[in-house]
Formats: C-alpha cells, sequence, structure tokens
C-alpha cells in the first residue's frame, strides 16, 4: 500500500532523513519508533505530501507524492504532531469545513460526519468550540479530522502524546479497532505503545532505520544474551570466580553490596542455556546461601535503548 | 477553493473582527462625507479618494490574520495535506477577504444614493469611481495577503502592510522629487495615479489591467512563498 524507497531530507548541512525505504502492505499498522529528533516527523510530513523530500520516493497505491499528489492526498489521513484544529470553529463546522476541503460527497457528509463523531466519542461537544475542549478531546477532534474522506491510510504522528493514562488507552483501543478497515502509520517515542498497537515495528535513529520486525521478534532475536541478578552471600572473588566456571556465562559484575558479605551480581549467560540451576549447585557446593535470584529478561524497552545506544557508538 | 472561501468568510463574521473593521470604515467615511452634505457639494468622487486613502488603514489589520494564523497554529498542515492544490487555497483566501471589503464598500452606495435622491446628478463618474475603488481594494488585498504568507507573527505582517501600502501611496508624490530611472520604479508602483482616471470618469482598459495583474502577480507570489517554505522547513 505504501512504498518508501530511499528517502532522503536535507536542511542544508543537516540530514533529517538518510536513505530510508520500508514497505507497508494494505491493513497493516506499523509503528514508527525512535527518540525525539530521530526524523519521525520529518518521513511522516513527507509522505503525506506536506514537505517535499530531496531524494527518493513514496507511492501510496502505487501514486507517486511528487507526480500525482491529489491522488495520495486523497487516500491519507494525516493526524500531524499537533492537530490541526481552528480555535475559534465549533466542532461540528470543523468537520464540515474538513469534508468541503476533502470534497465529501454532499449526501455522505451528514452521515459520515455523526458516523465519525461517534467512533471518536465527540458526539456530545459537537457544538463546542474547539478551543474550550480539553487537550484529550482536542486530539480526538484531529483524529476525527484524519477519519473525514474515509481514507484508506492513516497516519498518526504521536497521537497520544499529552493525554492522560485513560485517554491513552482509549486512545489506542481506538486505532487498534480502525486498524481493521484502515492502513496505519503510527508514531511514538514510547515503547509500550508501539508494541500495544502494532503488528510490525521500524526503529528509527538519527534519520537511518535500526530495525524493521515484529515487536515479538525483536524482543527475541535482539536479546543476544540472558541476564540474571542474583544476591549471593560470600565473598565477593570467591563467589565471582565460581559463577564464572559456571558453563554458558558470559559475564559477571557485582553491582552492589548490601552488607559486607552479601553482594549483588548481574549475570549475563549465552542465550539459550538457563545458569539458575548449576548456580545453585555451585554455591551449594561452596555454602554461599543465593538469597535472591531474578531473571532479567530483556524488555523491548532495553533493546529499543540498546539499538539506539549502539548507533552512537558507531556514529 | 468553495470550502476554505466560507469558511474564511464565517471566521471573518462569527469573530468581532469583521463588524469593528466595517464599523470603523464607515465611521471614517462619514466624517469625511459630513461636510458635502452640509455644504452641498455635488461630487462624491472627492470622498472615494479619501475613502481609499482609509483602506490603508483597514485592509492590513484585514488581511493579517489570513496566512499567517494557519501557520502559527499548524492549521496549514491540514490545508496543504488535503487533496487542494496551494493557488486555491490563497485564492480562495483573497476572495474571502474581498467579500469582506466587498460589503463595506456596499455599505458606502447609501452615500451618493443619498446624495440622488437630494437633487445631485447620477454620473458615469460615479460608477467608474466605484469601479476603480473596487479595483483599488483587490490590488491592496493582494499586497496584505502576501505581506501575511511571509511571517507566521501578525503584527509584523500588519506593519510589513502598512509599510508596503504607504510607499505604494507616496510613490507618484516621490517620483516627481526624484526623477530618472527611480521615478519610472516608483510609477510602476504608483496605484494612485491610475486610480484618478477613474475619479474622471474615464474608463480605460490599461489602468483595469493594471489593477487586475497587481492583484495576480501579488497573489502569485504567496503562492511561491508558500512552496518555497515547503522545501526549506521541517
Amino acid at each position: 500500500m505504501i512504498e518508501i524507497q530511499n528517502l532522503t531530507k536535507r536542511y542544508g548541512q543537516i540530514t533529517a532523513v538518510n536513505n530510508i525505504s520500508f514497505t507497508v502492505d494494505k491493513g497493516e499498522i506499523l509503528g514508527f519508533l525512535g527518540p525525539n529528533g530521530a526524523g519521525k516527523s520529518t518521513t511522516m510530513n513527507i509522505i503525506t505530501g506536506y514537505i517535499p523530500s530531496t531524494e527518493g520516493t513514496v507511492k501510496v497505491d502505487g501514486y507517486d507524492i511528487l507526480e500525482s499528489p491529489r491522488e495520495v492526498k486523497k487516500r491519507i489521513g494525516f493526524l500531524p504532531e499537533q492537530p490541526p484544529v481552528y480555535m475559534d470553529m465549533t466542532v461540528i463546522d470543523y468537520l464540515n469545513f474538513v469534508a468541503d476541503l476533502k470534497k465529501v460527497d454532499k449526501k455522505q457528509k451528514r452521515s459520515q460526519i455523526s458516523d465519525i463523531m461517534e467512533l471518536v466519542k465527540i458526539g456530545d461537544h459537537r457544538n463546542r468550540l474547539i478551543k474550550n475542549l480539553s487537550k484529550g478531546y482536542k486530539q480526538r477532534v484531529g483524529l476525527a479530522q484524519a477519519l473525514v474522506g474515509s481514507p484508506e491510510v492513516l497516519i498518526l504522528d504521536e497521537p497520544t502524546v499529552g493525554l492522560d493514562p485513560k485517554q491513552i488507552i482509549e486512545i489506542r483501543k481506538l486505532i487498534k479497532a480502525l486498524g481493521k478497515e484502515h492502513t496505519i502509520i503510527l508514531s511514538s517515542h514510547i515503547l509500550p505503545e508501539v508494541s500495544a498497537v502494532c503488528e510490525r515495528i521500524v526503529i528509527i535513529n538519527k534519520g537511518e532505520i535500526a530495525a524493521i520486525d515484529t515487536p515479538e521478534n525483536l524482543s527475541k532475536g535482539l536479546g543476544s544474551a540472558s541476564k540474571l541478578t542474583a544476591t549471593i552471600s560470600g565473598p565477593r572473588s570467591s563467589v565471582e570466580n565460581a559463577i564464572r566456571e559456571i558453563y554458558g556465562v558470559k559475564y559477571v559484575e557485582a553491582t552492589s553490596s548490601r552488607d559486607s558479605d552479601t553482594t549483588t551480581y548481574v549475570i549475563e549467560s549465552d542465550k539459550d542455556v538457563d545458569i539458575r540451576k548449576p548456580l545453585f549447585f555451585a554455591m551449594a557446593r561452596l555454602g554461599y546461601p543465593i538469597i535472591e535470584l531474578k531473571s532479567l529478561s530483556m524488555s523491548l524497552e532495553d533493546i529499543f535503548l540498546q539499538i539506539v545506544t549502539e548507533e552512537k557508538e558507531v556514529g | 477553493m468553495k470550502a476554505i472561501f466560507w469558511k474564511e468568510v464565517k471566521s471573518y463574521f462569527y469573530s468581532p473582527m469583521a463588524y469593528i473593521l466595517i464599523g470603523l470604515f464607515i465611521l471614517l467615511t462619514s466624517i469625511i462625507f459630513m461636510p458635502y452634505l452640509r455644504y452641498g457639494y455635488g461630487l462624491f468622487n472627492n470622498v472615494l479618494e479619501t475613502m481609499g486613502f482609509i483602506l490603508i488603514v483597514v485592509i492590513p489589520i484585514l488581511t493579517m490574520r489570513i496566512l499567517a494564523e494557519d501557520r502559527k497554529h499548524g492549521t496549514e498542515v491540514l490545508l496543504i495535506t488535503s487533496p487542494v492544490n496551494i493557488t486555491s487555497i490563497v485564492v480562495g483566501k483573497f476572495l474571502a477577504v474581498y467579500f469582506v471589503f466587498f460589503v463595506m464598500t456596499a455599505l458606502t452606495f447609501v452615500y451618493p444614493i443619498v446624495m440622488v435622491a437630494f437633487g445631485a446628478k447620477f454620473t458615469a463618474q460615479l460608477v467608474g469611481g466605484y469601479i476603480g475603488f473596487l479595483l483599488l481594494g483587490a490590488t491592496y488585498i493582494a499586497v496584505g495577503v502576501f505581506a501575511s504568507s511571509l511571517t507566521e507573527n501578525q503584527v509584523i505582517a500588519v506593519i510589513i502592510s502598512y509599510v508596503s501600502l504607504l510607499i505604494m501611496w507616496l510613490a507618484d508624490s516621490v517620483s516627481t522629487l526624484v526623477g530618472g530611472f527611480v521615478a519610472k520604479v516608483l510609477n510602476w508602483f504608483s496605484i494612485l495615479s491610475r486610480y484618478d482616471d477613474f475619479n474622471r470618469g474615464i474608463l480605460g482598459l490599461s489602468p483595469v489591467v493594471y489593477y487586475l495583474s497587481f492583484t495576480a502577480v501579488f497573489l502569485f507570489l504567496t503562492v511561491r512563498v508558500i512552496e518555497k517554505r515547503r522545501w526549506s522547513q521541517g
């Protein structure tokens, strides 16, 4: 549905987006993840035709954004970071205006707008001025605006930013529901959000793609080691040495000491080896009791940070 | 284009903006018109000429928000990413301002009607004067729309339009002082020298074409400014 090829955007000396390529299939929800300033918004602005790219092509449903912008724009509903609402209009006037702007058929307009208002739950506020609405409701009006004209593709730039937790959950649910009928690209710098909603994730950092995969594969594939923390009573050096001798252990580090002879260690081992049993027997043989043993599975958060910081070290 | 036109017209008339400006305009023109009524001067065209100057005060306030506001509040994204080209956005907005201006002008029809009712002659000069006035307004509005596209700050937009319109207003008298090449350039921008013909009752093709093309050029420049910014912004 959306093909992005070798997309590059430069502003003078600064390269905001560097040679990005990916595709989004019909009906897919794609998460666009990256730290602030990674180039997420720039990429979205290019896909929607708000700004042109320096190099590379964007095709939506086979139409190129530079060659036939109108065809592309017809197929896209865009919610920018700041919802593009007119503060001095009422909700209903605003949505009517957007419908006219997007050339929605006169006969369908009324029913379409009331359907959308019901979907994003702003029907009760239809006659209020947008400037008097709360941030969450403004965001919903922004989302409603993107839905007007029933575009096949929705591009949502940080749709939950600045909302309270309850609203965030509602908006996520809504996006999931919309994903049944629309192709969606969703950007965020918050990981749980993307992993909760999206089927596939593009991690972008410093204008380049760092990883593309499903959330499951990302957490499986990228953690090259499994980690645990163990709190053990015993002299530090002999405990460390004993741990190092266990098969599969790659790395041990004492992180904190509770008192003179109880220390917490972080142990990293090969991914496919479970060292908890051998660790227990090794410590039992030496007579050092294990006070606490906890496995640290790598969350998406860790992976995200890992990818982003690795990139930093390379660059 | 139609959607943008109606939206802008509504936003002028739903806010106090249009009423305050129209009120101000009518107040000022009434003050000018009063002595004519009192002392029985027959020719309304002199009032029209002064009204042309009042426009310089009123039009920039009317146009300052037209594009700057969209940029400031991020609604520009909505307009540009919707299936409408930039020219129709600009023209739609221009026409909306023109509509307000036209309402304003139409209200002043009362003055000559009163004069004619009390014995003044209804002349072609009067009609010509109004045609000129409507064309003059178009050029002022185009300049104002252009100024509004340059910045997201409405105060700066209004200052740019005031300065440009005053230069255009003074161009004629300055050019007679300096002479030479500078005078030629200034004459090109001298909107008023063309306006005189209308007020004398001469309806020539060339001033009409001049006003219309002046308007078109400024609207075209506005489109270029918006286009150019798309290429350079994040």
